[in-house]
């Protein structure tokens, strides 16, 4: 590991438990990097998981963290932004974790526009618990609980979270490296709700089931799916089928909700 | 008279789990695979891009000098 990105890891819990190829890794590097080339107090960071291989990620990490239960990321990250608003809270949590049980704090977190930058370790899996399909598995795709093919349609997370009112969204992939560092940047700095929608890799999992288990042949299927938003405005509907539209999707200025918050307690104690 | 700073790729066996991306993927193919295992082979053809760094799940590789081991 380069010497100056050291500070940020618990270096003695590495080598970490994800398997060889696993995106999670590279995705948490790239948080890492992001927070790096930013230069933010590392000591005024909470980063909070949920449940799930993403979710082991803020073990591994030097910064304020918690491991909290499953789906439940944002509600936590939510109690730690109002009680101290001063601290950058970023969550890293995984498809299912987010998309399934905890869809409803996810859609509520935007609602409010709440200053905490969630990243999502998607890898269209729940690769934990050996391969069972999330709501982010692809129509079609294979997965343990799916032997015969998945017949539900998966979330546009992205879409998602711009119409349930988050104010910054994008998606980027562990192929697209250096991009995906530069949204993650955007994202710490965007006041509001951010959502990153980071494309993962479970070669173990999603890839055993789909005939892509080399992380490399993920790595392929990623990059070939992969359009970048600008070019995808130009296409059909049935020529976006399969595709993976990557980019900057939205970006809005709206009133922040702890700031909010802060104006009703001034409010109450002038007893107006 | 100060010495040329070496420039060098460095990968840190065990940290790497043999995933085989820093292969398949240096634009330059400075990689080769011993047993699954990258080997820098082409050092001369880098260009210092370091998406072997930036894409490594592992953290095992730092492409520059020894001052940034």
């Amino acid at each position: 590991m380069r010497k100056e990105l050291e500070k940020y890891f618990r270096t003695e819990k590495l080598p970490h438990i994800w398997c060889p190829g696993c995106g999670h890794g590279i995705l948490t590097g790239a948080v890492v990097r992001a927070i790096d080339n930013l230069k933010l107090d590392q000591g005024k960071i909470c980063i909070v998981s949920g449940i799930g291989c993403s979710s082991r990620a803020p073990g591994y990490l030097n910064f304020n963290t918690l491991h909290t239960t499953h789906g439940r990321a944002l509600a936590f990250a939510t109690g730690i932004k109002l009680a101290k608003p001063e601290l950058k809270v970023i969550v890293l949590t995984g498809d299912g974790d987010c998309a399934a049980i905890g869809g409803n704090h996810f859609i509520h977190a935007c609602r409010r526009n709440i200053d905490i930058t969630t990243v999502v370790f998607n890898n269209n899996i729940y690769g934990m618990t050996s391969g069972q399909y999330s709501p982010m598995t692809p129509q079609g795709a294979f997965a343990t609980t799916a032997p015969y093919g998945n017949i539900d349609r998966s979330f546009d997370l992205c879409k998602l979270a711009q119409s349930a009112g988050a104010t910054y969204v994008a998606r980027g992939t562990v192929y697209h490296i250096p991009q995906l560092i530069k949204l993650i940047e955007k994202a710490l700095l965007h006041k509001g709700f951010s959502l990153i929608d980071a494309i993962s890799i479970c070669p173990t999992y999603f890839g055993r089931k789909n005939k892509m288990s080399s992380p490399v042949r993920m790595m392929e299927f990623i990059k070939d799916a992969c359009i970048p938003a600008k070019n995808a405005e130009k296409l059909t509907k049935e020529e976006l089928a399969g595709k993976i539209v990557i980019g900057e999707f939205y970006e809005e200025f709206a009133p922040e909700y702890t700031e909010e918050y802060a104006k009703v307690i001034e409010k109450a104690r002038e007893g107006k | 008279m100060m010495a040329e700073k070496t420039f060098s790729i460095h990968v840190n066996d065990r940290a790497c789990k043999r995933c085989g991306i820093c292969i398949a993927f240096c634009p330059k193919k400075v990689f080769s695979s011993e047993n699954g295992k990258p080997v820098v082979t082409n050092l001369e053809a880098c260009i210092k891009c370091k998406l072997c760094e930036l894409r490594c799940p592992d953290y095992a590789i730092v492409v520059g000098g020894e001052e940034n081991e």
